[in-house]
């Protein structure tokens, strides 16, 4: 996984504008996770990013109804104004694109940042909504009924990607 | 974010009736909950969709400004439509006129009924009449379950913690839903509470409830670390088991002299609206240790999350708890 991450890190530091701050914000809560990891990485990479925060998408989520009581609001913490940030937003899983449109409405709420990149340690394919990654750790095609887990130290104690 | 499956939620309740029957972890479930509100209103688009498409009724039938307006933005930010009922109704059509009111008003499209009433009870008598949510904004002298809720709030945010300090509230408990409801939630969270004010408006039964009843406020000032000041109500000024107000202020107004005999760092709440010079002076009030209109700031996203919990619990378990 670190060499994954050590490889987003390049690729994002390649693209990264040298005239605007750059922000890292992480989905929570593995993508915050990442988000975190990330930060040190890109400094190596020749591009440490100004900013760093956390978004809770819960409130913007479009299945609010059907998860019903199992929906557990977090802080959202992005204590700088995104406004003119070029942004890479960050998350453990693209599946479906529906956390990504949730999170895009959740930014542009907290402001109008110059640009929203999207970076993902796994892309999994089958998409409902038009969304596509910008930075990519692993792609896995993967049938509907499988699953996908990101097992992250902070949070599950271990680092590993599972296939179900 | 989504609770890990296997897992069970905390908050399951599509009514808020009284802090009563809630226990400790949903009480602080909720506190949790809107400390992630709280954010919300410091962006630059102060709204989540959170509740778009939800219809909030308004229904009050005692007087209220600012439990009301703090309802209304709540449901707003949130995203709800909202809209506004109120009545003052007579006692001799209360029961069967307002399960009647409500039940036209729900058959509208309501999703969640704020109800203000000045009988106790009035909102649970609704759960029975109707389908949707019922939050209970005040009920006669029976709860207020969201200004404790906000006095925890603050009272946490604040000192870092409710569990172990030392809380007095002052004034006229016997008569006060507020203090009832306050009473619930900081001996379920663990501090220890004392209620203070002349014994016709403390009376000695509510030791009964593991409070401390103390008729001499001065002599606990030194030990409380919050001290919750009641508003003093007009209409019992002048009924034969209140002192008079001279008589009142002299006993148990906060003012400057009490005050410099509290700990540096004592926190003085009030509901809200001060009756200035009568239970709390305006230097006081206006002071540092004052957390007033924090309080108010508060109620909004304490009031956030409870709309949110109890339509997330409505929304998965139809006619549910």
């Amino acid at each position: 996984m670190k060499t994954t991450l050590e490889q987003m890190a390049r690729q994002i530091a390649a693209a990264v504008p040298r005239d605007r701050p750059v922000a890292v914000v992480g989905i929570r809560r593995r993508g915050e996770v990442l988000a975190g990891r990330l930060m040190p990485l890109l400094e190596q990479a020749g591009a440490p990013p100004e900013h760093h925060g956390a978004l809770d998408i819960t409130l913007y989520r479009d299945d609010l109804t059907a998860i019903g009581p199992n929906a557990v609001v977090r802080k959202t913490e992005i204590d700088f104004d995104v406004t003119d940030t070029w942004l890479v937003l960050v998350d453990d899983v693209l599946y479906t694109g529906r956390s990504v449109r949730a999170a895009l409405d959740a930014l542009i709420d907290l402001g109008r940042p110059m640009a929203i990149r999207l970076a993902v340690l796994v892309d999994r394919g089958r998409r409902e909504l038009p969304i596509q990654p910008d930075f990519v750790g692993l792609t896995i095609k993967t049938e509907a009924d499988s699953n996908i887990n990101v097992k992250l130290q902070e949070v599950d104690g271990i680092d590993e990607v599972e296939l179900e | 974010m989504t609770r890990p499956t296997g897992e069970k939620p905390v908050w399951t309740r599509k009514h808020l009736l009284r802090l009563a029957e809630l226990s400790r972890e949903e009480i602080l479930f909720i506190l949790d909950t809107a400390e992630s509100f709280k954010e919300v209103s410091t962006r630059s688009v102060k709204k989540v969709p959170a509740l778009r498409g939800r219809v909030v009724v308004n229904m009050f039938f005692e007087e209220s400004t600012r439990t009301r307006m703090s309802f209304t933005l709540a449901a707003q930010r949130l995203s709800a439509d909202v809209i506004d009922f109120s009545a003052k109704v007579s006692s001799t059509t209360k029961g069967e006129s307002l399960r009647d009111t409500a039940r036209n008003i729900e058959a509208m499209g309501v999703d969640i009924m704020i109800v203000r009433h000045s009988a106790a009870g009035a909102p649970l008598l609704l759960t029975e009449a109707v389908d949707c949510c019922i939050i209970n904004a005040g009920d006669g002298q029976h709860a207020h379950p969201t200004q404790a809720l906000l006095d925890l709030f603050t009272i946490r945010e604040i000192k870092g913690r409710i569990e172990g300090l030392n809380v007095a509230i002052v004034g006229d408990i016997a008569h006060s839903r507020v203090a009832r409801s306050n009473l619930q939630g900081l001996l379920k969270l663990g501090a220890s509470l004392t209620l203070v004010g002349p014994p016709t408006l403390v009376p000695r039964n509510f030791e009964q409830l593991g409070a401390r009843v103390v008729h001499d406020f001065d002599a606990i000032l030194p030990e409380m670390d919050v001290i919750n000041m009641l508003r003093i109500q007009r209409e019992r000024i002048t009924s034969n088991v209140f002192p008079s107000v001279r008589e009142y202020v002299q006993l148990f107004g906060m003012n400057r002299q009490r005050h410099a005999r509290c700990k540096p760092d004592v926190l003085i709440m009030h509901p809200g609206p001060v009756n200035r010079g009568v239970e709390l002076a305006a230097d006081i009030a206006d002071g540092p240790s004052s957390s007033i209109l924090r309080q108010v700031t508060n109620g909004l996203a304490v009031r956030m999350a409870v709309l949110f919990l109890c339509q997330q619990a409505a929304s998965a378990t139809p006619g549910g708890t």
